[in-house]
């Protein structure tokens, strides 16, 4: 039993989104050119979530991928919720008094964000006034403490992360009238989710990461081969620096017991992440909340487990670990992507695939007649030709699903195995997840040229 | 050999300015490479300065200089026809779909038939004819169509069976062709060297041609022309027309007053190959293959194949300089798809040796018709740009035009489809110009049905109640950049059925508006026509009523609250523009006109309205929503929102009030509805549109009322016998020829425009008369549907052709109206056409080749005409515009 290539083909692309910057009077003034952006779930439901934004009162665009775990309710939540933490840590205190003024006297609000979502990427309807009114409070109070200062994106990114995961756990202690939101808010903060997010404004980019997912930067060399650059750092057992940290934060009686198994407390793979209250919280502040909340809470076993060892939380922090690069001509694109891109394939491998698939698209060899002979069936035979290698090389029309395809399908050559790629793509939602995690993958094109003029 | 333009080219060094153009055209080709001579210098002022030698520049050199104009420089900032002229592909074709613009290519033709031997310079004109070829029944039917307005226009035309067209060029596979039309005179001719002996004889008529000049702007002071700046000085000129192709958007921007033209360029592609092993005869006719998207014609021995793809390549959106235009790429990839059209067409070709595949670009409209006359800004501005690709077709035709309007103030034919005051600002967005390019381009190749529309650059201009009536199931078209509702689709119908509605047939709305139509005749209809042109004219005195007075022809003399209906006529007595005109107060007055007449008409009022500070003219258009509400319930809906009684003893017809409606204050209610039927226009100043737009819909709801659109109005005032400005009416029609004279106060106590020749026509009779017909014998279920520009016979012979035509209804007939002449049989001359000469024939329309027998009347059913009313008053809401 095999998948059709059309079937394969939907599977893949069932997910695929693309945006384009728009062009202005035929010209196109942004560094970015556009991002593609797809998702492959292994869990069912998928656990990953993805974000892509244009920020409306500041300039800069905002793309992330959120890797869940323990349920996807703080992956969903985060996915929502960061971009506008961010975009209101972003703006001047003129812009904060007028937004505030606005929803003060029931005035239409100015826009912050413009989405680039696909059709899946639902936003919860019933959490949004909940939501709304936490945001509300954080931009109250950046009123309140108007520093005067030219808002530094680096600082804004951390004050955005640490305030989200602050909030998602305070709206969890605090509980809501309403039964459904009450669990909801619950279920976030006992779900985690890892968050890696891209933030460009010209040549300025910053990228601010919390777990293991990565952001990698595609750069062409002089001869026109393709490297890879890391734009952040996995924050699990295999980053040193990592294990240091929190081995310094914690007493030394504890150093053996911290990291076990390569998972925090033996439990936890990524060493920063949103929501697990159960490594943040103390634990008398996790039994009262679970002994008071919703039955289904109660009955769950995971959430009234206590990690062994746990003498000095919090053991976790949402904290990102920031890195800001100036674009370069040659910088071609960026890619975010959860840890199932990363496990199955090499960051080199990555730049390759993506940087040949993108130029292919781009820069294909002209035909030129010249002084040859040349016939119009020969030359009819050649386009033909020509036409034909293009679509089947590119039958993808995405970056982002050429490279899922190439993730899951690529045999011990590197190349797509349709074989390979079927079987892997119609295991039973049970054992998917056993071969495979969940990928999310956003590709961000930069245009050289604006790079370039800076 | 025909068409050996590339290499002639190389071969002549057009060096020389002036002096040598005398040698030129004796036929004496210099092949001197010797160092340029020394330019001429320019002269310190001229008559006329033309910007732009290529066909259009040296056409319109051409005409002026027979019409008798001597002081003419014409400027080109390379070379003589280097431009687009150069690569155009040569071929002079009459299979025009406009009226307008088939006259033109046919006065082309003939001009370049005798040029080489009025100049002596070989322009390679060759008559070989053109084949366009049918895949489709739909493409048969437009292309018989064609064939019926060039038969009776003289010119040879037939529809051919594939197995003819194999005869006429044996290369052709018609497998898969269904029909054809053979135009047996089209030709080919080395555009590039037509344009040299326009400028030979335009030369030796005196006009002065000067290369390798630049016009870096036009100076323009108190809205006229003084001069022109060029890189080697400045010339004084009264007249200057921007003939500069692709640039020439540029160059109308180059000044501190922008004059702007509309045109933006896309890369064009075409082949050139080796000649065949036999060569091809040079007299082998034109293909062109519209479903295939390309064009073949005989060339040295070999081909030249080009076409318009579906996904054009814009260039020069931002601008660049004319040396780019040498560096254009082939694009092989891109010509892919007509390459294979083309070996699909012509399959012996595939051993045929490529030559080069020659990228040119070519400028487009938005409308895909070409652009000429005189800037709205700028008096003395003229232009001549935006060929779509046909220059060398309209080249001739188009300068002559062009060179009348200079001399004598207008052309000789009708030529508003042409006319730049036709656009305005918003159609020069450069955004909006590469959009519409692009959706342009393969539009030259589509199939064009009844009430097309352009998809690209729309959502421009709305109604504040665009959203809200969106939402009812609204389908929109587009006129001036404005939205406008074609009909409402009710819910639960079948929408992706109606989007497909594009047919020569009847069309699937046709129960929708239908019903609608119902509605407007029983009940009460709203349609919002906020889209139409609204002038306020005041003055502090009596300047406003004394300046209109001379500039319409109907008496606006009138009490203060009256609404008159009155043609804005020009000196030959013709329509201007047709308007409505309220008298709000003894000093002011409200002018209502069509919505394209925003630019033209402001230039026609700016241009003649004296110049004085107390008299003031404001363009409301974008203050005021526009509510029609039309229908015999209309008067209760309006009557309970205003609390004001509003009967005919209260509010008769044709006046106007201003009152409120709802909450809302200030509503000017004119009882016009435009159609013939009773009811009310509301204008609102747009803040109010949705207020009163709901007022009226839950207040109508117990009267039955519902949205109407266009469609339905448009049936409406066709049954009604109601001439449209723009469509029946236009600068050569006198209110005498379309049964207006009640619309005209001869005797108004003073001169008014177009007097003088009214007096004459009402005197002498008139030589065409505008007239509505019946179709009798037509299925309405099975026939073609008529549209416009069908021919008209009386018995059996052509006297002249539709103007528009519109299902009624309640007739349960197709109507249309057009005009009819009275050629003499013998002669061909005009004649004055009477009543009896209207009454007593035997009619018959023409759609696409079928014959429909056709009931002529020259005035409506009165019976159509739900109220009883008196008979000057019945007629004098007999106006109409869409």
């Amino acid at each position: 039993f095999y998948l059709t290539p059309s079937q394969v083909n939907s599977i893949l692309k069932a997910n695929e989104y693309s945006f384009k910057v728009p062009e202005f009077d035929g010209k196109n003034v942004s560094s970015v050119l556009g991002f593609d952006s797809n998702q492959l779930p292994a869990n069912a439901p998928i656990e990953d979530r993805r974000s892509a934004a244009t920020c409306l009162q500041t300039r800069g665009m905002l793309l992330g991928v959120f890797d869940g775990h323990a349920g996807c309710a703080c992956a969903q939540a985060v996915s929502e919720r960061l971009f506008y933490y961010i975009a209101v840590s972003l703006l001047p205190h003129e812009t904060l008094l007028e937004i505030e003024n606005a929803v003060e006297n029931g005035r239409a609000l100015l826009p912050i964000l413009q989405w680039h979502k696909h059709p899946n990427d639902y936003f919860s309807k019933e959490a949004s006034k909940l939501y709304f009114n936490s945001l509300r409070t954080y931009w109250q109070e950046l009123i309140d403490l108007n520093s005067g200062e030219t808002t530094d994106v680096r600082e804004a990114l951390i004050n955005a992360f640490k305030r989200l995961d602050n909030d998602i756990s305070l709206e969890a202690q605090v509980g809501d009238a309403n039964s459904f939101l009450n669990y909801l808010v619950l279920q976030v903060a006992f779900s985690g989710s890892t968050a890696c997010v891209a933030h460009v404004d010209g040549v300025d980019l910053h990228i601010a990461n919390t777990g293991d997912s990565r952001a990698m930067l595609g750069v062409q060399e002089e001869d026109g081969s393709w490297s890879a650059v890391n734009l952040s750092y996995d924050h699990n057992a295999q980053n040193e620096h990592e294990v240091e940290r929190v081995k310094m934060e914690h007493p030394k009686s504890e150093e053996k017991s911290l990291v076990k198994q390569d998972r925090l407390l033996g439990l936890l793979m990524p060493f920063r992440a949103f929501g697990d209250v159960k490594f943040k919280w103390s634990i008398e502040l996790q039994k009262r909340v679970v002994e008071s909340g919703p039955d289904q809470l109660n009955d769950n076993e995971y959430t009234k487990f206590i990690p062994p060892n746990y003498h000095t939380p919090p053991y976790l922090t949402a904290e990102p670990e920031v890195i800001h690069h100036k674009l370069r001509p040659q910088d071609k694109f960026l890619v975010l992507a959860t840890d199932g891109l990363w496990e199955t394939m090499h960051r080199q491998d990555v730049a390759r695939i993506v940087g040949e698939y993108l130029t292919g698209v781009h820069h294909q060899q002209p035909i030129a007649v010249g002084g040859y002979k040349v016939t119009l069936g020969q030359m009819h035979g050649l386009l033909t030709e020509r036409r034909a290698r293009i679509s089947s090389v590119f039958e993808d029309q995405n970056a982002a699903t050429h490279l899922i395809r190439h993730a899951v399908g690529n045999n011990e050559f590197g190349t797509v195995d349709h074989e390979r790629l079927s079987k892997m793509l119609s295991l039973p939602e049970e054992l998917a997840r056993m071969y495979r995690d969940d990928i999310t993958i956003i590709v961000v094109q930069f245009n050289s040229h604006v790079i370039g003029a800076y | 050999a025909a068409g050996m333009f590339l290499r002639l080219l190389s071969d002549i060094q057009w060096r020389a300015a002036h002096p040598r153009w005398r040698r030129m055209s004796s036929s004496q080709r210099s092949t001197s490479t010797s160092a340029e001579p020394h330019p001429l210098s320019l002269p310190a002022q001229a008559q006329v300065v033309i910007c732009g030698g290529g066909i259009m520049g040296t056409s319109v050199a051409y005409h002026l200089s027979k019409m008798g104009f001597k002081d003419i420089v014409l400027l080109e900032q390379g070379r003589l026809a280097a431009g687009t002229t150069r690569f155009c592909a040569g071929i002079v074709s009459t299979a025009r779909p406009v009226s307008i613009e088939l006259k033109m290519a046919n006065y082309s033709n003939k001009l370049y038939e005798q040029l080489e031997q009025e100049t002596g310079v070989q322009t390679g004109y060759m008559k070989t004819g053109s084949i366009s070829l049918a895949q489709t029944q739909d493409r048969l039917i437009s292309l018989k169509r064609i064939a019926s307005s060039l038969n009776v226009m003289g010119i040879p035309c037939e529809i051919i069976s594939p197995k003819k067209v194999l005869q006429l060029h044996p290369l052709i596979n018609i497998h898969d062709l269904v029909g054809a039309m053979y135009v047996p005179e089209d030709a080919l001719v080395s555009s590039a060297n037509v344009s040299l002996a326009l400028a030979t004889a335009a030369s030796r008529n005196g006009v002065q041609i000067h290369e390798r000049t630049s016009v870096s702007h036009v100076t323009i002071q108190k809205g006229r022309v003084t001069g022109v700046e060029t890189d080697r000085g400045r010339i004084q000129c009264e007249y200057f027309v921007n003939c500069a192709g692709q640039w020439a958007y540029e160059l109308g921007h180059s000044g501190e007053e922008p004059v702007h033209i509309p045109v933006h360029a896309c890369e064009h592609f075409y082949l050139l190959t080796h000649p065949l092993q036999e060569p091809l005869s040079s007299s082998l006719p034109t293909i062109v293959d519209p479903d295939g998207r390309i064009y073949i014609r005989n060339w040295q021995g070999g081909i030249l194949s080009g076409g318009f793809e579906k996904n054009p390549k814009p260039l020069f959106t931002e601008g660049r300089n004319q040396l780019e235009i040498q560096n254009l790429q082939e694009d092989w990839d891109h010509f892919g798809p007509l390459l294979s059209a083309l070996l699909r067409r012509m399959p012996g070709l595939e051993a045929l040796q490529i030559m080069q595949l020659v990228n040119c670009p070519e400028s487009f409209t938005p409308d895909m018709r070409c652009i000429m006359g005189e800037s709205p800004t700028a008096r003395g501005y003229f232009v001549l740009a935006g060929m779509n690709s046909a220059g060398i077709s309209y080249g001739g035709g188009a300068g002559k035009y062009l060179a009348e309007w200079i001399v004598n103030g207008y052309p000789s034919e009708n030529v508003w489809p042409l006319d730049l005051k036709r656009f305005g600002t918003l159609q020069s967005s450069r955004t909006f110009l590469r959009h519409r390019v692009m959706e342009v381009m393969p539009l030259m190749c589509d199939l064009k049905v009844p009430r097309w529309d352009f998809q690209t650059g729309r959502q421009l201009r709305t109604s504040p109640l665009y959203d809200r009536l969106d939402a009812q199931g609204a389908r929109w078209m587009e006129k001036h950049g404005f939205e406008r509702v074609k009909y409402f689709v009710p819910p639960g119908s079948d929408l992706l059925d109606l989007d497909h509605s594009k047919t020569f047939y009847k069309p699937d709305w046709f129960d929708i508006v239908g019903s609608e139509v119902k509605c407007c005749k029983e009940a009460v209809c709203v349609i919002d026509m906020s889209s139409f042109t609204k002038f306020e004219i005041s003055s502090t005195g009596d300047e406003a009523l004394e300046s209109l007075q001379y500039l319409f022809s109907n008496d606006l003399d009138v009490p203060v609250g009256h609404v008159v209906h009155t043609g804005m006529l020009n000196e030959k007595g013709g329509y201007e523009n047709d308007c409505s005109i309220a008298r709000l107060s003894k000093r002011s007055f409200f002018m209502i006109s069509p919505t394209d007449q925003q630019v033209h008409c402001w230039a026609w009022l700016k241009n003649r309205l004296p110049d004085d500070s107390n008299l003031v003219l404001e363009d409301v258009t974008w203050k005021y929503t526009a509510l029609n509400l039309i229908g015999p319930r209309a008067v209760d809906v309006l009557s309970e929102l205003s609390y004001a009684p509003m009967t005919a003893e209260h509010f008769p017809s044709l006046f106007c009030k201003e009152m409120s409606v709802g909450y809302a204050n200030g509503i000017r209610v004119m009882s016009i509805t435009h159609t013939g039927e009773p009811g009310f226009v509301l204008y609102i100043p747009i803040e109010y549109a949705l207020h009163v737009y709901n007022e009226v819909m839950n207040m109508g709801q117990k009267y039955g009322i519902r949205n109407a659109g266009y469609y339905a109005l448009r049936s409406l005032r066709i049954e009604k016998f109601f001439a449209f400005w723009g469509q029946d009416l236009d600068a050569f029609t006198t209110p005498m020829e379309c049964g207006r004279e009640f619309q005209v106060k001869l005797d108004k106590g003073m001169d008014f425009l177009g007097q003088e020749v009214l007096l004459e026509q009402k005197q002498n009779g008139v030589y065409k008369r505008f007239t509505m017909f019946i179709l009798e014998d037509h299925d309405t279920d099975m026939d073609l549907w008529p549209w416009w520009g069908e021919p008209i016979f009386r018995n059996g012979r052509y006297v002249g052709k539709t103007t528009s035509s519109a299902y009624s209804y309640t007739l349960e007939r197709h109507v249309c109206l057009g005009f009819v002449h009275h050629f003499d049989e013998n002669t061909g001359e005009e004649l004055v056409v009477t009543t009896d000469f209207i009454n007593q024939g035997e009619y018959e329309i023409d759609i696409a080749g079928q014959r429909f027998q056709a009931k002529a009347k020259l005035y409506p059913f009165s019976s159509l005409f739900t109220q009883r009313r008196r008979k000057d008053e019945v007629e004098l809401s007999g106006y109409q515009r869409e």
